[in-house]
């Protein structure tokens, strides 16, 4: 399948993205904030990184580039999108994904290797996984700590929006184990229609041996349709 | 009482967010603006005790604490209320 | 003598105004002397460093530009990747604003680098402050401080993309006033894409890019070659701010730019006196002058002089020259990046820089003698009246009768001193870019970096000081530390290929402390040529004194090597057990002379650091990078501060590594001094029992000593000494480890 990963001012995961989506065999290109055109067949990727420095909010001035609105169609159109990081913030911020990413609550940046549970393999970004299966992806953000209304956070969880939470290296999801305070140790949620994933991990450091380990293969397989021969 | 306290950059000094922010206000079609300066507003509850007391606690506090006086100024407004 | 008064109060001297006045052969304005007092000041000129300088080995086979030459020098790392790399200082900014001293140090120096035509790759920093568990408002001042400083490297590292991947952070009293924040950053770029910061071509455009001007840090450069005082708080106007957002859009623009065939012709960042220095030393290497229009420059204040303007230090701005007929080009680039790009003026043959402000003149200097014509004062050394007082000591009044070897062993591991940094580097994206290969916490970082044909070079890299030994002892302390770099490559397998080297040193007019300079320079030097390792360029801090005393005189060096092509990358710790560990080296420990162990354990700093056997060294450096390409090898770490006790001690504390039961080797000494002494020349190794045959044959062949020490396995540290055998639980040491530093720091 084909991506075009978003540039945004400041965006510094973009050239990682495309690296390990052609390292998984994935078509990849480049496209900058202010351009419009996106192909009817292509998964949309916004990288981590600090889109406009972080300033005022993150995410807030990415989501009215030119680009975003683009992005927006294709979301309702029902391409698929995935926000990492930085990314999820600005899904967020654009209201393709509810809720927000607030600063974490130790108040510090953290950059690590994190646990995550697999909550729900009935998404295609997690077809490749098993329900529970613990996978370790890194995560690197000031601000991820998730935060919605208490009715949100319901929604997400009777529909089986929560993708990913964090736990322990045991699996178990714990506050100690969660990296930035976030509601319900929310790290990756889908929207409604299951074609939009927002996460705070990164994948993309996930998906050679030299790098850290394999587990974030499956999500970006699972994004570009290929689901359990991961 | 209520303390209010306004914490802005000096002057001469980058503000780096504003910068950003007057970029974006200005791609959204408001080509006027000239300047954009981000600062902190900042609510304290305050019951009971000497006003003048207060005050000059409250000013120790928003020069020592709440601003960082290498970089920023503070405004202080101790108003009757809640 | 109004000039002269003017002068005077910018921090020029006397006889420096007389050189001016009969250099120009008339009476300088006011403009001109703030332009000479920057370029003129230690910070850029280094007149009272340069005759030490010059002893440097600074040329070799690898080096593409040379120290001195332009922003970093540049080593060649093979088919046709070369490294660009520098260490800078920030030390005076980061003691007044730590959070904006630090950010914009990380962003110095990274404009040093893609200036070079590189693409940056990894920050490094060495971090020195007093002790964060000190009493009362010391204590809390240091631990503020720390919170900056790490907060300010984070925010612009983190947010330009490049990935802080290794450094050191010490404390020590010395620092209380005065701390150390030197930044280190590696760029990667193609043989043919070295840019050189030479003005050429008489009638071409200078672009200046990047933030507008304003205010900020004026004269900074003169602000870090003074003693910081309690005044110095008061020179607040001088704090810059760091945009690290406009500086990640100003490299990706630059490295946008450079990559247009033969577009641009120099290209110079305004750090240190901004517009004045990039002016005059473009102009200066390129044989040409230049000619400005103040007006021309992006302002972000009303009101600026041209004294102001010329001086600002406005963080994340560049001067750029292009071949004439192409400025278009770089316009659309940088519209592009939202950045602003103005032509302030051209290329001219007159060998002067030209200073216009709305056509009329006012500043008109010739560039060579701005750039290059400094004085270079010899300063006078003198042996310190108490240096043989505070080398002598006697052991046994400083320990007690009986040893008290666990004890120690768990006070040492329960200090912020040796505490795990994880704290700080995760902090620090250190895996953006995804080339970290070694992350944080080892003894070398190592990086995967795309080779111009394709595929990958391993690139490894070390900070490394230590004021404590070269307060004690200057040149070895030097030397020793210069050791411990290429030690902590050659435990990732690498070969130096290069040293940057920042000299934190105190008032250069106090000739006991210019002393510890040329000793310091004097080491490092005959260290450097025995490890044939050429020194590419750094940066020289002094004045780093507060009215409680100068700091421990502070060499802090950074290597570059490249990791053999056989070599599999080892950690740093042990493995789940059963391996055997042999000690590479010598087995003489070095004794206590200016230990972690003595100032930690005891309080007292005494004695001096064992002389370095550079020979010996080179061998077991050599020894170990093969041993590493061997199959079965498990561990690899270096003996260093703490000793081998505390070295073995580390090696238990990686996720899921066993502990061991050891013999360690001890003569006459004391089993203190045998377990904690810092001597150089040591490595640990834990490899599988198969392995050591070949190991044993490539040590006996490369003239290395093998010892073995022991066994990995059980849940257990278990040391024996003299026959006296002690045990620690490696839970417990461990738990001191990772919690000592957050502790010490609070939230």
């Amino acid at each position: 399948m084909r991506f075009a990963v978003v540039q945004f001012p400041g965006s510094n995961c973009d050239q990682d993205c495309v690296h390990a989506l052609r390292g998984l065999g994935q078509e990849a290109r480049l496209v900058w904030h202010h351009e419009t055109r996106l192909d009817p067949d292509e998964g949309v990727i916004l990288p981590g990184g600090f889109s406009y420095g972080d300033y005022l909010r993150c995410g807030a001035i990415a989501r009215f580039s030119p680009m975003m609105q683009s992005v927006k169609a294709a979301a309702e159109r029902g391409q698929v999108v995935v926000g990492i990081c930085n990314g999820f913030q600005i899904l967020c911020e654009a209201g393709l994904l509810p809720g927000a990413l607030t600063r974490n609550e130790g108040l510090h940046f953290r950059c690590e290797p994190s646990h995550l549970r697999v909550e729900s393999p009935a998404s295609r970004f997690t077809s490749g996984y098993g329900t529970g299966q613990m996978l370790r992806i890194p995560i690197a953000h000031g601000e991820g700590c998730y935060r919605a209304e208490p009715k949100v956070l319901e929604e997400l969880e009777a529909r089986q929006q929560i993708l990913f939470r964090y736990c322990d290296a045991e699996g178990r999801v714990t506050a100690e184990a969660n990296p930035n305070g976030s509601s319900h140790s929310i790290a990756g949620i889908r929207n409604q229609a299951g074609n939009v994933l927002g996460m705070m991990p990164h994948p993309e450091r996930a998906c050679e041996p030299e790098m850290g380990g394999l587990d974030g293969k499956g999500i970006l397989l699972g994004a570009a349709g290929i689901g359990r021969s991961a | 009482m209520k303390a209010v306290v306004t914490v802005t950059l000096k002057p001469s000094i980058l503000d780096p967010q504003g910068e950003a922010v007057l970029h974006a206000v200005k791609g959204m079609g408001l080509q006027e603006v000239k300047s954009v300066r981000i600062g902190k507003h900042i609510e304290l509850e305050i019951e009971g005790g000497d006003e003048k007391k207060l005050k000059a606690k409250l000013e120790e506090i928003s020069r020592e604490l709440l601003s960082n006086p290498v970089m920023e100024n503070f405004h202080l407004d101790l108003r009757a209320g809640g | 003598m109004k000039a002269k008064e003017f002068a005077l109060k910018l921090g020029l001297t006397e006889e420096e105004f007389d050189r001016i006045q009969n250099g120009l052969g008339r009476e300088p304005n006011e403009t001109e002397l703030g332009m000479f007092s920057v370029m003129w000041s230690e910070h850029c000129s280094y007149k009272n460093t340069r005759k030490e300088l010059r002893k440097f080995p600074t040329t070799g086979p690898a080096v593409l530009v040379k120290a001195g030459e332009e922003n970093a020098g540049v080593v060649d790392a093979g088919d046709g990747l070369a490294l660009a790399f520098k260490i800078e200082s920030h030390n005076h900014p980061s003691a007044v604003e730590p959070f904006q001293g630090a950010a914009t140090g990380v962003g110095g120096i990274l404009r040093d680098i893609f200036t070079m035509g590189a693409r940056p790759v990894a920050f490094m920093d060495s971090l020195r402050f007093g002790r964060p568990d000190a009493p009362g408002e010391a204590g809390k001042r240091t631990r503020s401080l720390i919170h900056g400083v790490v907060a300010g490297i984070s925010h612009y590292g983190n947010c330009v993309g490049v990935p802080t991947v290794g450094g050191e952070l010490v404390f020590d009293p010395a620092y209380e006033g005065n701390p150390l924040v030197n930044v280190f950053c590696l760029g990667t770029l193609r043989h043919d894409q070295i840019r050189r910061g030479a003005a050429k071509g008489v009638g071409n455009p200078v672009f200046y890019v990047g933030a507008k001007t304003g205010r900020d840090g004026l004269a900074g450069a003169a602000f870090a070659s003074r003693d910081l005082t309690e005044e110095s708080k008061a020179d607040r106007p001088a704090v810059q701010v760091g945009d690290p957002f406009v500086g990640k859009l100003l490299f990706e623009a630059c490295l946008e730019l450079y990559a247009r065939p033969d577009l641009v012709v120099g290209v110079q960042d305004m750090g240190a006196a901004g517009l004045t220095c990039s002016t005059c030393e473009t102009a200066s290497r390129g044989g040409s002058g230049i000619e400005i229009e103040l007006r021309k420059v992006p302002q972000r204040e009303t009101g600026m002089t041209p004294f102001e303007t010329l001086l600002s230090e406005s963080q994340e701005r560049m001067l750029i020259i292009v071949r004439k007929g192409r400025e278009r080009e770089l316009k659309e680039i940088f519209a592009r990046w939202g950045l602003d790009a103005a032509e302030i003026g051209t290329v001219t043959d007159t060998g002067r820089v030209v200073v216009m402000e709305g056509g009329k003149v006012v500043a008109d200097l010739p560039a060579r003698m701005l750039a290059d014509d400094a004085p270079v004062y010899e300063r006078a050394a003198m042996t310190p009246a108490k240096l043989a007082e505070k080398q002598k000591y006697d052991l046994g009044k400083i320990l007690p009768a009986q040893p008290r070897v666990k004890e120690d062993l768990l006070k040492l591991a329960r200090s912020p001193a040796t505490g795990s940094r994880r704290w700080v580097w995760n902090q620090y994206d250190h895996m953006v870019g995804l080339r970290t290969v070694v992350r944080p916490g080892s003894d070398a970082a190592v990086l995967r970096v795309e080779k111009p044909g394709g595929g990958w070079v391993r690139v490894a890299m070390t900070l490394d000081g230590n004021g404590r030994w070269c307060a004690q002892d200057p040149r070895e302390g030097s030397k020793a530390l210069v050791a411990e770099a290429c030690r902590n490559l050659a435990c990732a397998g690498a070969v130096p290929l290069g040293l940057t080297d920042n000299l934190n040193y105190g008032n250069p007019h106090d000739p006991e402390l210019f002393w510890q300079l040329r000793e310091g320079v004097e080491g490092m030097a005959e260290a450097c040529r025995a490890f044939d390792l050429p020194v590419t360029g750094g940066n020289v801090s002094l004045y780093n004194q507060s009215p409680s005393g100068p700091i421990h005189p502070t060499p802090v060096v950074g290597v570059v090597g490249k990791v053999d092509e056989g070599v599999k990358l080892a950690p740093a710790v042990f493995s789940t057990g059963g391996g055997e560990v042999v000690l590479l080296g010598t087995t003489a420990s070095g004794g206590l002379g200016a230990s972690l162990y003595l100032q930690e354990v005891h309080g007292v700093i005494a004695g001096k650091l064992a002389a370095v056997d550079l020979v010996s060294e080179k061998k077991l450096h050599a020894v170990t990078r093969m041993v590493l390409a061997q199959p079965g090898v498990r561990a690899v770490h270096d003996v260093g501060e703490g000793g081998i006790l505390w070295a073995l001690a580390e090696m238990t504390f990686g996720e899921g590594s066993a502990g061991g039961e050891f013999r360690v080797p001890c003569g006459k000494e004391r089993p203190e001094e045998a377990l904690f002494g810092e001597g150089a020349g040591r490595i640990l190794v834990e490899l599988d029992e198969t392995s050591m045959p070949t190991v044993e044959n490539l040590a006996k062949e490369g003239g290395v000593e093998l010892t073995h020490l022991g066994r990995t396995g059980g849940k257990d540290l278990q040391v024996t000494v003299h026959g006296a055998e002690m045990i620690w639980p490696v839970a417990e040491l461990r738990d001191g480890f990772e919690k000592s530093l957050p502790k010490a720091l609070g939230p």
